[in-house]
């Protein structure tokens, strides 16, 4: 609690000892450190900045020259992202991949966010018997690596459950684009210990006031749960939904098993990971291919750059 | 240029019966309720009326069910914790100690081999260094900027360009380094940047990723990217949060700029950069996809988690891919029982 509040909180602060704290920083402030910082910055954007120069220069050039030379013999063109997204079998055909990823993330961002708000609302705010010790549980499931539950979860999905040899659940017996379904269920399921502690942070720091309130006007806890946490809670939502939406959309061995290879159901990460194995010095398809893959978070990190810090210190220091 | 659309088709319609399910799932059990207990509510209402109309004693009020209520709030977490988590995780464990078809019980069988496999234990001792290189050079970078910037101007677009890395999939990032480490014959020019400046340099150009033990280190420096923005945006928070009156007090005595690191700001953000270090600890141990994507483990630079992936599910060794997934698990723990027992330390102090 000790480094985070003052940081999390800064919105609220008088704004008195802000622009003293701004004064004696500006005191501070040295040109030495602006330009070290600033050539640090522009350092590790070097390589990105490579692929995407990259990624609009011809087949031949790219292979032969390197990025550099743009800037003193310019030749651009569109022709690899036409052909990494559009171009079918195996040079590419990334918009069914983009696709796939769009319908992968949506739903696994969606379900675990309620699910967890919910039960987090419940851990918080309804009195019954062995609460505490419930959100311990939840809350330690978070140091079980998702490594630990991959082989049985996927014999879950393909051979069902039985219990000395009587079939309790029947296997899923899932084909092509059903597949997202096993997905979708994968990373709710590895997303909800997270995703109930950071909201359980939040909403337990909900006044109590206006809960009893609400109580004493006879308000049922679904009602208050609708009407007033989830309205106060949006920016936790914002955050928790940008980071699983990078998580999801990034993730890269969560869709390799439960996905499966295949043009109906694997995402970018996937198709990329294998043409980087398969066509290793093919960089006119790698770089607009990975580019196609980044732009995506990008903008949404870009745009929501400041939920997205906001939850990082929230969950990461706060505790 | 032939791109189908209408073969995209079902997978759009599949998103929709996703979408639709949670709609059902989630309106439903909020719907379910909402409406119950009302129904309840005006079920007793018309008691209370009868018994008043007909002089017949109050219906005693029974106690308000809380219970019923967490009950259904926590049901759908806690049957995918159950099933996609906690059962599991023990069944991996109890997978551990059997065969590859998973029939009979080998006892500790899949750990000594983790051990006397030449290969295998290449890929602890690669676990090793990249647990012991990323968080200290990824932390010391993050904090070495995060001061220096808070004295620079242009703060907020030179934080974003270092932060920018955190947004790319490791995937992404794999193929963006590979692009820097991507060789060409010595007679020819170069297109990797490393390469340029070694040829630039007067060396010759280098298969980075084939040689061992440098090319794990050259894996290192991806990860380190990616994580040195995390690590700066959480410590120049906590530089941040330095209340301003000690850094004042501190200059009108006239601290060095040195003394003032050593005295006052790494005293102040101590708890944040050990969250760090720990956070990019455990991510670090389970690292698949930089090195699944960059070399697939190949030249001596396959790591734990890659390592398990492919006995699990490309050579069919459940046994033994299960045992590298506990192991994993047993390295982790400490960390995030540490971490754990800070935060609750930060909460209460």
């Amino acid at each position: 609690m000790t480094t985070a509040t003052p940081t999390v909180g800064a919105g609220v602060q008088p704004p008195a000892p802000l622009t003293r704290a701004a004064r004696v920083r500006k005191r501070l402030n040295s040109r030495t450190a602006t330009v070290v910082s600033i050539v640090l910055a522009l350092l590790w954007t070097v390589p990105t900045f490579g692929l995407f120069v990259s990624s609009f220069r011809p087949e031949d050039q790219i292979k032969t020259t390197g990025w550099w030379t743009f800037f003193s013999d310019p030749q651009f063109t569109l022709k690899n992202y036409q052909d990494v997204l559009f171009s079918s079998g195996s040079s590419g055909q990334l918009a069914s991949y983009f696709i796939n990823s769009l319908a992968i993330t949506i739903p696994s961002v969606l379900f675990p966010i309620a699910f967890a708000s919910l039960a987090a609302y419940a851990l918080a705010w309804i009195n019954f018997r062995g609460r505490d010790w419930l959100y311990i549980g939840i809350f330690a499931l978070q140091i079980v690596p998702l490594q630990m539950a991959l082989v049985p979860l996927l014999r879950f999905f393909s051979t069902g459950v039985s219990v000395g040899g009587i079939q309790l659940l029947p296997a899923w017996d899932l084909v092509d684009e059903q597949k997202f379904a096993q997905v979708w269920f994968a990373h709710t399921c590895f997303a909800l210990p997270f995703a109930v502690y950071l909201l359980h942070n939040f909403i337990s720091q909900l006044p109590g006031d206006l809960m009893e309130a609400a109580r004493v006007d006879g308000a049922t806890h679904p009602k208050i749960f609708r009407t007033i946490v989830l309205p106060l809670i949006t920016p936790a939502l914002a955050a928790i939904g940008i980071f699983q939406f990078l998580w999801v959309w990034n993730d890269l061995l969560v869709a390799l098993i439960f996905a499966g290879g295949g043009d109906e159901t694997a995402p970018l990460t996937v198709r990329l990971a294998e043409l980087a194995g398969t066509r290793g010095n093919e960089w006119q398809r790698l770089t607009a291919g990975a580019f196609v893959s980044i732009v995506v978070p990008l903008i949404v990190f870009l745009s929501l750059q400041r939920y997205f810090v906001r939850g990082l210190l929230a969950g990461s220091v706060k505790g | 240029m032939e791109f189908d659309f209408a073969a995209e088709q079902p997978k759009f319609l599949m998103l929709m019966y996703g979408l639709i399910a949670f709609v059902a799932v989630v309106g439903g059990l909020l719907l379910l309720l909402d409406v119950v207990p009302t129904w309840f509510a005006r079920r007793r209402e018309a008691q209370l009326v009868a018994a008043s109309a007909s002089g017949a004693p109050v219906p005693r009020r029974r106690k308000q069910r809380e219970g019923v209520f967490a009950f259904f709030f926590l049901l759908p977490t806690l049957l995918l914790l159950t099933i996609g988590l906690v059962v599991p995780a023990i069944r991996t464990t109890l997978l551990s100690f059997m065969d590859a078809r998973s029939t009979n019980w080998v006892g500790l069988d899949n750990y000594g081999w983790m051990f006397a496999e030449d290969s295998i234990f290449r890929v602890l001792i690669n676990t090793l260094i990249w647990v012991l290189l990323v968080p200290l050079v990824a932390s010391g970078f993050g904090l070495i900027y995060a001061v220096l910037v808070d004295r620079a101007r242009f703060e907020s677009v030179a934080k974003s360009l270092i932060f920018l890395p955190m947004a790319i999939s490791f995937v992404g990032a794999a193929i963006i380094w590979k692009f820097v480490y991507a060789y060409r014959g010595d007679e020819q020019d170069q297109i990797g940047l490393l390469n340029q400046i070694v040829v630039s340099l007067g060396g010759e150009p280098k298969q980075w990723l084939l040689e061992s033990p440098l090319n794990t280190f050259l894996l290192i420096v991806i990860m380190v990217w990616i994580q040195a923005g995390f690590a700066m945006v959480v410590l120049s928070a906590a530089i941040k949060a330095i209340p301003a009156d000690i850094i004042e007090a501190a200059r009108l005595d006239g601290t060095t700029p040195w003394q003032m690191f050593w005295r006052i700001t790494m005293p102040s953000i101590r708890p944040a950069l050990i969250v760090v270090v720990v956070t990019i600890s455990i991510a670090t141990l389970k690292v698949f996809d930089i090195v699944r994507t960059a070399t697939n483990g190949n030249y001596d630079t396959n790591v734990i988690a890659t390592e398990m992936y492919n006995q699990a599910f490309r050579y069919g060794e459940n046994g033994q891919g299960s045992a590298l997934a506990v192991f994993l698990f047993v390295l982790v723990l400490p960390l995030v029982i540490y971490q754990i027992r800070n935060l609750r330390k930060q909460r209460e102090g």
